[in-house]
């Protein structure tokens, strides 16, 4: 692998929405320990463009490589080195967040030193470990999904309105998680109405449907 | 550390389980289903032994598969309107383990009550026990298979509103030949005659459908939720 072709690639991507053209010939590139925030109005194609990247939609033109392969190549490691959390929380209702976060577990597993317990003890659900997530609050259920952030060992973070229905307290909490992930050399890929204020030294800023990143 | 699949297959599995288990009252409906179109065959026509006993293979076989094809919708409809899908599709394991993962426990919650119900609406037809001992055997292989052709039709009318429709239309078609096989094969074994065809060709159509049905699944479940 040389430094050329590490990291995540987005090769001139185009999407549309009906007949509405979201943004074309998007082109950047995203290296260990950067971070990206896309921004726009609403119905810009933010959510479009976290969808493809994560793999879960097709772009109408152009590719998204990791490490210089194709993300869907048989051979690409992406979807292990992938975390997403999108609008939908991905959590089970009925499921206590222990039982849920047990089953991403054993999807995409767990960095060895970090517990379940721990994780939800970071996101301050301790004491409500074994309530049906149906009983919690909007602002806990999203707790649970967030939890996944403590848990895991995933390199690429796709986040999409990760504040949403979080306090003040949650959004500090998540933010120093991000601060670590970066120094650590992870990648951090987010969507936000509200202020963002990250530590990591290389951040853009993508402003649909513009596409050219700004540093920040 | 990386989960191996085999780990995330059982675990699949058991949370499924236990989803269904913390909505047991919505598995009793396809089941009461089965119970009450059998039932009330004998109301509709005549109670006498001899109509009673030729009617009971079709039947029983056109209930239980009405109440598969009623219980198809739980079988991806809550995870893909509360996300989970998408954790699924975008883990790094094979899609189609996961998905067959997910039929094997819808089978195990719809299709083996259909199974363990047979033998008593056999004696409510006056069937004669070998007879229902058929029945049981084509409903074992015939119920996986229902499950997993309407796991595909499922997976195409999942982004759809009102997908039912197209369901029934999609997937019918498909469950006739198991219909015509099982029917036939408990018919045949009533009139003390040989079944290892009609077997031996619901099990080509079970294996068939273990090896395409989950790839074919999770292909279009993929198209669904883009």
């Amino acid at each position: 692998m040389t430094d050329a072709t590490a990291g995540l690639h987005v090769n001139s991507i185009s999407c549309t929405r009906g007949y509405r053209d979201l943004f074309s010939g998007l082109d950047f590139t995203l290296s260990a320990g950067q971070v990206l925030r896309v921004e726009g109005k609403n119905g810009s194609g933010k959510t479009s463009l976290l969808r493809i990247i994560s793999g879960l939609a097709q772009p109408l033109e152009g590719d998204v490589l990791w490490n210089g392969q194709k993300i869907h190549h048989a051979e690409s490691d992406y979807f292990q080195q992938l975390l997403f959390i999108g609008h939908r929380a991905g959590i089970k209702f009925e499921l206590s967040p222990i039982e849920n976060l047990l089953m991403a577990k054993a999807l995409n597993g767990a960095r060895s030193e970090s517990s379940i317990e721990e994780a939800l003890y970071q996101v301050g659900l301790y004491g409500f470990e074994d309530i049906p997530c149906a009983r919690l609050s909007a602002g806990q259920k999203r707790r649970v999904a967030l939890a996944r952030l403590f848990l895991t060992e995933s390199t690429i973070w796709i986040l999409d309105e990760p504040y949403t229905s979080l306090d003040v307290a949650a959004v500090s909490v998540l933010e120093q998680r991000f601060n670590q992930h970066t120094a650590d050399g992870g990648m951090l890929l987010i969507t936000s109405h509200q202020p963002v204020s990250l530590r990591a030294e290389q951040q853009f800023r993508l402003q649909l449907p513009h596409t050219r990143l700004e540093a920040i | 550390m990386i989960p191996s699949t085999s780990a995330a297959f059982i675990a699949l599995i058991k949370r499924d389980l236990m989803l269904s288990y913390r909505h047991r009252n919505e598995l009793l409906n396809p089941l009461l289903f089965f119970v009450i179109v059998v039932t009330l065959f004998p109301l509709g026509t005549s109670p006498e032994k001899e109509l009673l006993q030729t009617m009971a293979p079709g039947v029983i076989w056109v209930a239980a598969l009405l109440a598969a094809m009623l219980s198809l919708d739980s079988l991806f409809k809550a995870d893909y309107e509360d996300g989970t899908l998408e954790q699924l599709m975008l883990s790094h394991h094979s899609n189609a383990i996961l998905v067959l993962a997910k039929i094997i426990s819808h089978w195990l919650v719809t299709g083996v009550p259909v199974i363990m119900l047979a033998p008593l609406l056999g004696l409510f037809m006056f069937m004669p026990t070998e007879g229902i001992k058929t029945l049981m055997l084509t409903l074992l292989i015939g119920t996986p298979i229902l499950s997993l052709i309407g796991a595909i039709g499922m997976g195409l009318t999942l982004g759809l509103n009102r997908g039912g429709m197209l369901l029934s239309l999609l997937v019918l078609p498909l469950y006739i030949p198991v219909l015509i096989f099982s029917a036939s094969a408990v018919d045949a074994s009533l009139a003390g005659l040989d079944i290892k065809g009609q077997l031996y060709f619901l099990g080509a159509l079970l294996v068939l459908s273990i090896t395409l049905a989950p790839i074919a699944t999770a292909t279009a479940l993929k198209i669904s939720i883009e």
